[in-house]
């Protein structure tokens, strides 16, 4: 136990950022449920649990695309609203057929992740091409219209199998004792709900080590050799189109991830809730939080999720102060003298001289 | 026998001949010079040989092999690395990094690998930080491993650009006025730097200078080139005494 404690040390720099990152989760993690059943949670804090948990997912995973691949996306609240429907879809379906709970639900969000990934892979190959300022104006209008299409989609299904239509209910001509699924503006409703905070926690843990992951390996140093200089990687013969639409994608199937979870946390599904509004409040965690840093981007979605419904009391002014929140953040995050006094007092540090306190004592012990 | 073999390649810009008929022969080991004024299509030529522009006309054979219109990406796998005049490092990725990237093609394993850390990921990597140490020594660069490339300072930065082209293990090494912005010693130093790979390394190298007597001290021979046309090509000392070179620069 005790040498396993010291190798700590040892351990190269990244890893041990993924054990306290992963650790300061599962701390939170464990402090919340003891409230919980303790009994000391307030009823608006724990309706927000899971909440946090996707948007911990949306922020790591849009943080893939513009911190680490460094293309602005504005669109990413569509592969959440793919996610969403695909694995609701599933769900529903097989709510008959397949009894078991974890098996149902684990399938419902590798199928809404696999769904999100290739709408990546589609939508990354028309867009990536494109840079900048052009790229957003594409994304979001892919957003748009995934939200959109949705909107008007009805999807039945009976004995003879699928029904689309883009008209109405009627018109998915369904036998006697079919089924409407997805039902247009009213989305789908009555998905089980099977995301519990415990699910969420462990899929945000999930989606953070993939993406840690993915950033420390080869194609991580691809990627990020083309977000630094495109010329340059091309020079030293990387797949520049390859690893875009591989960075992209990921960050789809992740956002598809989320997608699920919140459509099996709540009643009803609709596509309006994935429109640019979320997209953009995705991407304001990720730049408060700090572009490529995925720590940051959780602090920061978990942060912003909780605020404003705290700042309910504050009934019409509420959005105002929430601007101010994002401002003053912003300015902590970036203004120089921030910057040091954070390198000065900062909770690794911290963390670090504890554990060099408990490592000695046990040395001496 | 010929490493890389140039036959009248051009390029023009809206009229402007950049590059107008160059054809050039180097063979393997051979370190060869391209200089002359600003201006002159030097950088052109290396964004001809290296696919980032297309020649409108001409053929680049490469080890026997055609090359000509091939992706940049392509050329670099066929064995062609190079360096840039305003340096393009990859600046917010560590020293270790910048060279493990141009491993990226010797070395491989899947991004699934990666992401869930089979073995094949820490087996590559282990070989693949092996190799970039053993390059970043050759430039005195190993101690700077874990830092930030844009933290460098100037001059090994420079050097870091050769040690991330070096790392594609290629045939031929274009570098681009390598010694720009380097004080008299630097530049002796780094002189000294290129000799050394090209011997440790096997690798054919062509050089582009400003200054043309920095490079007679190193370079077997040297080519000429003006205003996007061939002035002289032969050995140091036979051209830097043509009076069509030195009216070329007195020009200047
Ligand atoms: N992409 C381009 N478009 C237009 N003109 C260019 C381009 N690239 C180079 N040139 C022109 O070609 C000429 C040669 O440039 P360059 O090869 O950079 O010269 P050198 O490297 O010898 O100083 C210059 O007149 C330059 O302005
Ligand atoms: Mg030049």
């Amino acid at each position: 136990m005790t040498t396993q404690f010291l190798n700590i040390k040892k351990l190269n720099k990244s890893t041990r950022y993924n054990i306290v990152t992963v650790g300061s989760i599962l701390i939170a993690y464990a402090i919340c449920m003891y409230m919980i059943n303790a009994g000391n949670m307030s009823n608006l804090l724990q309706n927000l649990l899971v909440a946090m948990c996707y948007y911990g997912i949306m922020a790591v995973s849009l943080n893939l695309t513009v911190g680490i691949l460094g293309q602005l996306s504005l669109g990413h609240a569509g592969f959440m609203c793919i996610g969403a429907f695909t694995g609701a879809f599933f769900s529903k379906i097989m709510i008959n057929t397949m009894d078991n709970v974890i098996i149902r639900f684990t399938l419902a969000i590798l199928i809404g992740a696999a769904m999100a990934g290739l709408f990546g892979v589609i939508i990354g190959i028309v867009v990536l091409r494109l840079r900048g300022d052009y790229l957003a104006i594409v994304t979001l209008a892919f957003g748009e219209i995934i939200k959109n299409v949705l909107n008007v989609l009805y999807i039945g299904y009976d004995s003879r199998g699928i029904h689309f239509s883009m008209k109405d209910t009627a018109s998915l001509n369904l036998e006697e004792g079919g089924m409407v699924i997805v039902k247009g503006a009213q989305g789908i409703s009555g998905t089980p709900r099977n995301a519990t905070f415990t699910i969420g926690v462990a899929l945000l843990i999930i989606t953070y080590l993939i993406i840690v992951n993915l950033v420390n390996s080869r194609s991580g140093r691809a990627i990020m050799a083309i977000r630094d200089n495109h010329i340059a990687a091309e020079s030293v013969g990387i797949d520049i189109t390859k690893y875009k639409i591989l960075a992209f994608s990921i960050s789809a199937a992740l956002a598809g991830v989320a997608g699920v979870l919140y459509s099996h946390n709540i009643a009803t599904v609709q596509s309006t809730k994935f429109g640019y509004n979320t997209s953009i409040l995705i991407l304001v965690f990720v730049v408060l939080g700090g572009m490529g840093n995925l720590r940051g981007s959780m602090i920061a979605a978990i942060l912003l999720t909780v605020l404003p419904e705290y700042l309910r009391f504050m009934r019409d002014y509420r959005m105002l102060i929430y601007a101010i929140v994002l401002i003053v953040m912003m300015i902590f995050n970036w203004a120089p003298i921030f910057i040091n006094w954070r390198k000065n007092h900062s909770l690794k540090d911290a963390f670090n001289n504890i554990l060099k306190k408990i490592v000695k004592a046990k040395k001496e012990a | 026998m010929e490493m890389l073999s140039v036959k009248n390649i051009g390029i023009s810009f809206g009229g402007l001949h950049a590059v107008d008929s160059f054809s050039i022969t180097i063979n393997k080991g051979e370190l060869y010079g391209l200089i002359g004024p600003n201006g002159a299509g030097k950088t052109t030529v290396f964004n001809l040989l290296t696919g980032v522009y297309k020649p409108d006309i001409g053929q680049i054979f490469l080890d026997g092999e055609n090359i000509t219109g091939r992706s940049t990406i392509e050329i670099n796998k066929a064995g062609i690395a190079r360096t840039f005049q305003n340096i393009r490092l990859f600046k917010n990725m560590s020293v270790l990094d910048n060279v493990k990237c141009g491993l990226h093609n010797d070395y491989k394993y899947s991004s699934f690998s990666g992401i869930f850390r089979l073995p094949s990921y820490f087996k590559t990597e282990k070989i693949m930080n092996e190799r970039a140490y053993e390059i970043l020594e050759v430039f005195g660069l190993e101690k700077e491993a874990k830092i930030l490339s844009s933290n460098l300072p100037y001059g090994k930065q420079r050097k870091l650009e050769i040690a991330r082209a070096l790392a594609t293990n290629p045939k031929l090494l274009l570098l681009d006025e390598p010694a720009a912005g380097m004080n008299p010693s630097e530049t002796e130093e780094l002189m000294d730097t290129i000799s050394l790979v090209r011997k440790q390394y096997d690798v054919t190298i062509l050089l582009i200078e400003h200054d043309m007597k920095l490079v007679s001290g190193i370079c077997e021979k040297i080519f000429v080139l003006n205003f996007g046309i061939e002035l002289a090509n032969g050995l140091p000392q036979d051209v830097l005494n043509d009076p069509e070179v030195i009216k070329a620069y007195l020009g200047e």
